[in-house]
């Protein structure tokens, strides 16, 4: 008993590494969310600049093709899967609980282990660079390049074997916080009264739990392939590849509005508060949100136009494609409403939020130009695809993202970023992203296909190609801008009040950083603008917040639990046993039986 | 206003076309363009591409303008009050969300059309081209003509050709911008591409579906000749001439079908015992514009570099290296060059 008693024994700090490793605070892993993403935005940045140098001048050999299609591969799942949705992830965290006024999430150590896996999932794809080679399929890893005849060796195992990993942690974060959105609301808070950031933080969060499975499903067929010998995918088995392409993209599609609509919701909260208004018609830019994600899981097979459907189906993906332009219409005419009228105060945090409605509106343009099959049949795989998903995930997403992280910044940090380098920043990042993507439309109507690793001199496609690769160094030195601003702000910035922005909702109201409880009493929500309504009473017919708070007794918070962290171990060591020996997966599968056995006895509080 | 408006419509035409004028030039020319159509299907591309692009410039200036004028118009004052604290408006709601539903339906309507239109089955009397897929080059098989040639593709002008297409491996995707939108390859399924090429010349093109290490080497040519110049290029690959004149082409011959090297076990020359089918066919190799998947010119010079190390030239390259003297392979290259 005294060797299960040892890790029984509760953990205690609250300072140091190990009350990091133990925290189950939605702050703190809000910020180990968004500290890891930064990390991974910076090794997917590095990929980025390497891919852009190898094709600043044709012929150029400072890569060879085999590590080309690694980077190329590793940028794209890095960005996609272990930036923008973990650093989407890290404001779900921090902010989510706050605005809604709660203390901590529902499954405060599930969101500890949601961390952990992801943590552990993206250190394990990456580790492929230091064993024989990363993964080298792209990142929809189209079927049959990824069987073992075709790609033999360990690296596609990497690729999905950690997707399957990752997928687990933001299956977990999703369900969590469909759990805490619907049931930890403050007294008066009713779904029509949420902050949009919120209601898009749902939304992404169903669209993940409805999207992730078949993903899964995909990933194990292809597992199986890969491993046991299966033929789903392998044509001289009777498989079929093409089955890939769907099952990726059922999931693929409702996955680029899992990438985006955090950013939109973040964008949503900054423009009110710099216009000094409510958030125009925000019915239709919540009932927008519901409606794009519904047709997100009916046009997947507008990335498939090339493979010859037949004309029907072409028709019928093409005409749903167009349909979802509508909603995205609807929302950036109710933000430019929101300005519209407003005392426009041009801090960073609004420079993004209107440069992501800038740079969207082109993204999206191209969207549609694309959904037209026959223009498709041109475009797709060239660089003006490249160009369209670089706007809406660059110029829509990061920038979005930028926003979000420049308002908020000091409510979780105290401290306040400098305001004059962070518009340094937005207009170097807003001309790098511009010089970087808007050749690559010009490149793809050139005829250059995406993902190759030298182009011929002939080929006329020199200037946009050296015009593209300056952009991405200017884009690389404002992200430096922003790292050295975020530092000096955290060493000796100025401390930041509560409510530096004059803002609406209710993350506001205390301090920042926020106490560990964030809430001394939970405040009761008469509007969909608490805070405000209590600042200006007036403006809000004597509706104010805090009006009848309800009484609490002492304050509970979940106590800190190694748990969660073992558990994630099971998992990666249970994972890694798959390429190493079976062993080695019973090993993981009894360090996770441990974790959960511990978890299951430890006293909730 | 009136008179405003039209300066305005006639302002956008200048901005897609600028559009249009930048990808086109850039400077240089662009052989592997998709905005110079050389075929019917190509043509009514673009043509839906032209509107598309006016209606996306007009979109586009509409819309990022009224952003920015509202950006510019709406900034802070100093002193000034809080804003009226507007919450929305139902019938800017309903205009802006039927504004777009309009334009959409405009696109929409061609685009449908132009489908229909460009997936018609082949006629009777097409020209039927079966096209097969490598790792990392193209076979081209003429099965009413009994030719089969690697990575160039010769075409009549004014006649339908029929592509049916099938990969040996993995996904590739077929495309000759000028000629036709892109359209995979697949192992287990047979897809198909029809166009009528309206103007003799060569064309080119490349693999569009990443497709492993010489994704990038994947390119081809489709030479479009007039109807004669056709007729003599079949005639001349039926009865293709292997009789080397010089010393040294002759050495080369007896080099080709000797083992080792052992070239015939992967490839073939019409007409002889070299019947392998690993590699591309090369009879009349002579004769062609490129050799290694299109991405080099056809000279003594290149040919040798390929003899020397497949693998340098193409990565992954399913040709080994035959580690030939290098006065082998200058009798291998006059044998080669020889065969026209
Ligand atoms: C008006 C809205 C949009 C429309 C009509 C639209 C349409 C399309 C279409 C038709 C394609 C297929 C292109 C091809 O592969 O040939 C595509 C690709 C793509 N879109 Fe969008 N899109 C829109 C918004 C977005 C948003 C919001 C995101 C993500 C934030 C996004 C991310 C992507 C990505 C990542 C790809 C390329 C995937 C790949 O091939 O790697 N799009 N889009
Ligand atoms: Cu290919």
């Amino acid at each position: 008993m005294t060797t299960l008693a040892a890790p029984m024994r509760r953990p205690v700090a609250y300072t140091g590494v190990w009350s990091w490793i133990t925290t189950v605070d939605h702050k703190r892993i809000g910020i180990l969310y968004g500290a890891s993403a930064l990390f991974f935005l910076l090794v997917g940045g590095i990929e980025a600049l390497l891919i852009r140098t190898q094709l600043a001048v044709p012929g150029n050999t400072l890569v060879s093709s085999d590590t080309y299609s690694q980077l190329f591969t590793m940028h794209g799942t890095t960005m996609i899967f272990l930036f923008v949705m973990p650093l989407s992830a890290a404001f779900f965290n921090f902010m989510v609980p706050l605005m809604i006024g709660a203390r901590d999430v529902a499954f405060p150590r599930l969101n500890a282990l949601s961390y952990w896996v992801f943590l552990f999932g993206g250190l394990f794809m990456n580790s492929s660079f230091f064993m024989g080679g990363a993964p080298d399929a792209g990142w929809f890893g189209y079927a049959n390049l990824t069987s073992n005849q075709f790609s033999p060796g360990a690296r596609i195992d990497f690729w999905v074997l950690g997707l399957q990993v990752l997928g687990l942690s933001s299956l977990m974060a999703a369900l969590n916080f469909i759990v805490t959105i619907l049931n930890l609301r403050a007294p008066g808070m009713s779904m029509m009264r949420m902050p949009l950031f919120v209601w898009m933080t749902l939304i992404t969060s169903f669209l993940l739990v409805f999207a992730l499975p078949v993903l899964t499903v995909g990933l194990t067929l292809l597992l199986f392939d890969r491993f046991f010998g299966t033929h789903f995918y392998i044509p001289a088995g009777g498989g079929d590849p093409l089955l890939w392409q769907h099952l990726f993209w059922i999931f693929g599609h409702p996955e680029v509005y899992i990438l985006i609509l955090p950013a939109m919701g973040m964008v949503s909260e900054v423009l009110p508060t710099f216009s000094r208004k409510p958030l125009f018609g925000y019915p239709f830019v919540v009932y927008s949100g519901i409606l794009i994600a519904f047709l997100g899981f009916g046009v997947w097979a507008h990335h498939m136009f090339a493979v010859g459907m037949g004309p029907v189906a072409d028709a019928v993906f093409a005409t749903t494609t167009m349909l979802i332009a509508v909603p995205t219409g609807v929302k950036i005419f109710n933000w430019i409403g929101t300005m519209w009228g407003g005392a426009l105060d041009f801090k960073s945090p609004l420079c993004f939020a209107v440069g992501f409605i800038g740079m969207f509106i082109i993204g999206g343009i191209s969207g549609v130009m694309h959904a037209s099959v026959p223009l498709d049949l041109q475009q797709t795989d060239t660089y003006f695809v490249v160009a369209h998903l670089h706007y809406v995930l660059f110029g829509g997403a990061v920038f979005g993202l930028f926003a979000g992280i420049y308002y908020w910044f000091p409510k979780i940090t105290g401290r306040m970023l400098n305001d004059a380098w962070g518009k340094v920043h937005f207009w170097i990042m807003f001309v790098g992203a511009n010089l970087a993507f808007f050749p690559m439309h010009l490149l793809g109507l050139d005829g250059m296909p995406r993902r190759i690793y030298s182009y011929d001199p002939s080929m006329g496609w020199n200037l946009w190609n050296l015009v593209s690769t300056v952009g991405a160094f200017t884009i690389a030195l404002s992200v430096l801008i922003f790292v050295i601003n975020a530092i000096t702000a955290l060493r000796r910035g100025a401390r930041a009040p509560n409510d530096p922005w004059d803002a609406q909702t209710l993350e506001w109201s205390i301090s920042s950083p926020p106490p560990v409880y964030n809430f001394a009493t939970i405040p009761v929500v008469h509007s969909r603008r608490p805070f405000w309504d209590e600042k200006y009473p007036d403006a809000a017919h004597g509706k104010a917040a805090h009006a009848e708070p309800e009484h609490h007794g002492a304050i509970h918070m979940p106590n800190p639990s190694y748990f969660p962290i073992v558990i994630a171990l099971g998992i990666l060591v249970a994972v890694s046993g798959l390429m190493i020996h079976p062993a080695v997966s019973i090993l993981g599968a009894i360090i996770m039986l441990i974790g959960v056995y511990g978890w299951s006895f430890e006293p909730a509080a | 206003m009136t008179v405003h408006r039209q300066r305005l419509l006639w302002a956008l035409a200048p901005v897609s076309m600028f559009l249009l004028a930048l990808a086109l030039a850039g400077c240089a020319p662009t052989p592997q363009t998709t905005l110079l159509p050389k075929s019917d299907y190509a043509a009514r591309i673009q043509g839906l591409f032209e509107l598309i692009l006016v209606i996306a410039a007009i979109v586009f200036v509409v819309v990022e303008g009224f952003l920015i004028y509202t950006a510019i118009r709406f900034r802070k004052r100093k002193g000034q009050d809080l804003p009226a604290q507007s919450h929305g408006s139902q019938k800017l709601e309903i205009a802006w969300t039927f504004a777009p539903v309009v334009v959409l339906a405009i696109i929409t309507v061609p685009t449908i059309s132009t489908i229909f239109a460009t997936q018609q089955p082949a006629p009777a009397d097409a020209l039927e081209v079966k096209v097969m897929a490598h790792q990392w080059w193209w076979e081209f098989s003429y099965p009413s003509l009994g030719i089969v040639t690697g990575n160039e593709m010769h075409i009549p002008v004014g006649k339908t050709t029929s592509l049916v297409m099938k990969s040996n491996d993995v996904i590739h995707s077929f495309w000759v911008p000028q000629l036709a939108g892109k359209r995979d390859v697949f192992p287990n399924r047979e897809t198909r591409i029809t166009f009528i090429p309206d103007e003799p010349g060569t064309y080119l093109g490349q693999c569009a579906e990443f497709c492993g290490l010489s994704h990038a080497n994947m390119r081809f040519r489709v030479v479009v000749h007039t109807p004669e110049d056709f007729q003599a290029w079949v005639k001349a690959q039926k009865t293709p001439s292997i009789a080397p004149t010089t010393e040294l082409a002759k050495k080369g011959q007896q080099l080709f079908f000797a083992t080792p090297p052992g070239c015939t076990a992967c490839h073939t020359i019409d007409g002889t015992q070299a019947k392998g089918l690993v590699g591309p066919n090369l009879t009349r190799i002579g004769a062609r514009g490129t050799t290694a998947a299109g991405t080099l010119e056809n000279t003594p010079d290149n040919m040798a570099r390929w003899l020397t190390d497949p693998e340098a030239v193409k990565p992954g390259s399913k040709m080994p290296n035959l580690h030939l003297s290098e006065s082998d392979i200058s009798a291998l290259v006059a044998f080669l060059e020889s065969m026209k």
